[in-house]
């Protein structure tokens, strides 16, 4: 549905994106993640025709997004970063203008717009002015806005960014139900939110992909090593040092005063030993489960080996949770 | 609805809520009104001041010296009105981030600037066919030829229509409709002085080229009753090529951007 090739932009002289390569399958949403000025701005835009890219091939449903625009913006439905709104229109208004210049046949206009404020809950506002919505409604008419052409692909830039946590999970489900009947894209900084929303995982850093793949996958191609975590009541103070002369033990760290993060080597289960020695030795076992690595260390893994491979030295880690 | 259409229509209805319509077409008609209204009472004291000396009531030809300087000074109304109407056209666009959203639909860049441009267009038209009512009220007290009055119409609108298009270019290199509506006076007062430029240097080449080039005699043959495919193609050039630029701009900034 979405299929990308090799795609380069530069701003002048600056690079913004560099040999992106992806695709995205019909009914699939994948998740584009990276921290702020990865290039996921640069490469929605280019996908929507809004954007002529230096080099490299875009086609979305079948049409190349440089030589078939207008097949190209008939087939998505784009919410930029900040959502297009005329704040002067009631939504009503508002979503009557985008369905005019999207192409909507005059005779379904009303039907799609019915149909859209349902589907997005805005029934009860449709006639307030945009001006006069929550930030939480405004993004929902952003979507809607996406939505009222019933296109197949759905592009959306950071959809839940500036948004308060209730509405980002309101947001979230609305994403997840348009998954069922659209092929969508979504960019984010925001690590949970590409687990939440998306099987799917393509990371950007500076411009370049630094890893794509299932999100499980990711997480097995990068795990180097089985943690398991253990909490005991009464903890002896030379536990770590007891605990890490198990065999197959690599590192001990110590969460909290009870909570012990034990790490072994790759395909070395450690839980039945573990538990059995804690028992024994009378520390009174309280918890003990297996640690799954997050798409955080995924993420956290690959740009550091970017870094150590001595491209860009600044800390990502803090822009990606800012 | 075709996508210009779309975009006329959606135009139109902001100069209503905005309400720049409102305020733009009162001082218009207010400045019209007393512009004619001098003009009138001019003409008045004058014929008044003949029947006193000459004792007879002279041939007034209504045409020449009512109706023309009104006309004239509509231009110059219209050099500080008609910015008004297109300072936010495209500034605001950008600034709100909404042409994304036009950008992004399955619209030409042409029908953007067309779209703006009829809006603007109908808005300054309504204004103008407002002022015809002066000229209505003057049929009873006053005999007067029509055709002129008709072309002097056609060649307002002309003017009004090279002004709007001059001034959605302006709108179209700025995200600031304080810094749009600047860049329109500069343009059109700059085309205006070409006029008198032209008559510094009237017999040269230089002269003739700054004279075609400024709207002024156009615009005068036309409040005459003179009808002229030169004038005519002066301001439907003008109109295309302020179009054009426009568009061109877009387009760039769609590039860099
Ligand atoms: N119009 C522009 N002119 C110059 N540089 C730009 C422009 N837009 C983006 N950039 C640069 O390109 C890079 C990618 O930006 P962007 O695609 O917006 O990233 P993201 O959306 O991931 O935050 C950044 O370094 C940004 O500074
Ligand atoms: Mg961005």
């Amino acid at each position: 549905m979405i299929d990308v090739k090799h795609l380069t932009k530069l701003y002048g002289t600056k690079t913004a994106i560099a040999d992106v390569t992806f695709s995205v399958e019909k009914g699939e949403v994948l998740a584009f993640l990276g921290p702020n000025g990865a290039g996921k701005t640069t490469t929605m835009r280019i996908l929507t025709g809004a954007l002529p890219a230096t080099s490299g091939t875009a086609r979305v449903a079948g049409h190349d997004c440089f030589d078939q625009p207008m097949e190209v913006k008939r087939a998505i439905g784009y919410l930029p970063e900040v959502p297009p709104l005329y704040g002067e229109m009631t939504v009503n208004e508002y979503l009557t203008f985008v369905g005019r210049i999207k192409g909507v046949d005059p005779a379904q206009l009303p039907a799609a717009l019915d149909r859209t404020l349902e589907r997005l809950s805005l029934g009860d506002v449709r006639g307030r002015l945009i001006a006069n919505l929550s930030r939480g409604y405004k993004q929902r008419v952003g979507l809607a806005q996406a939505i009222i052409h019933d296109p197949p692909v759905l592009v959306l830039d950071e959809p839940t960014s500036g948004l308060d946590p209730k509405q980002i999970i309101e947001i979230r489900e609305l994403i997840k139900e348009l998954a069922g009947s659209h092929t969508i894209i979504l960019s984010t900084h925001i690590l949970p939110e590409a687990t939440a929303v998306a099987r799917r995982v393509v990371i950007i850093h500076e411009g370049r992909i630094v890893a794509e793949d299932s999100q499980e996958r990711l997480s097995a191609r990068l795990r180097r090593s089985e943690k398991v975590s253990v909490m005991v009541k009464t903890p002896p103070t030379d536990v770590r040092e007891r605990l890490q002369a198990l065999p197959g033990v690599l590192s001990v760290h110590q969460d909290d005063p009870q909570t012990f993060l034990v790490e072994a080597e790759l395909g070395h289960d450690l839980r039945e030993d573990l538990g059995r020695f804690v028992v024994t030795s009378g520390w009174g076992l309280l918890e003990l489960k297996p640690v799954s690595i997050t798409l955080e260390d995924v993420f956290l893994r690959l740009t550091q080996e970017e870094s150590d491979k001595g491209e860009g030295d600044r800390p990502i880690v803090e822009e990606v949770r800012s | 609805m075709s996508p210009v259409g779309a975009i006329t229509r959606k135009e139109i209805r902001s100069y209503f809520v905005s309400p720049i319509a409102y305020v733009v077409a009162a001082v218009f008609l207010l400045l019209i009104g007393l512009l004619s209204y001098l003009a009138v009472l001019s003409v008045s004291n004058r014929s008044l001041q003949m029947l006193r000396l000459q004792g007879n009531m002279p041939e007034l030809n209504v045409n020449e010296m009512v109706f023309r300087p009104v006309f004239e000074n509509m231009a110059v109304v219209m050099l500080l009105v008609v910015p008004i109407l297109t300072m936010r056209l495209l500034a605001e666009e950008k600034k709100l981030k909404t042409m994304e959203l036009l950008l992004t639909s399955p619209v030409t860049i042409a029908d953007i600037v067309l779209g703006k441009f009829f809006a603007a267009f109908t808005i300054f038209a309504g204004m103008l066919a407002l002022t015809a009512s002066g000229a209505l009220a003057l049929v009873p007290f006053a005999e007067f030829r029509w055709t002129p009055i008709l072309t002097a119409y056609l060649g307002t609108l002309l003017l009004g229509g090279l002004f709007l298009s001059a001034g959605l270019f302006a709108s179209s290199l700025t995200e600031n409709q304080i810094i749009s509506i600047m860049l329109s006076f500069g343009f059109l007062l700059i085309i205006w002085l070409f006029g008198w430029a032209g008559q510094l240097f009237s017999d040269t080449v230089l002269g003739a080229i700054l004279t075609y080039l400024s709207p002024i005699d156009h615009f005068l043959n036309m409040i005459k009753g003179l009808i002229e495919t030169k004038d005519l193609v002066y301001f439907l050039a003008g109109i295309t090529f302020s179009l054009f630029l426009t568009y061109r701009v877009i387009e760039s900034q769609r590039w860099r951007s």
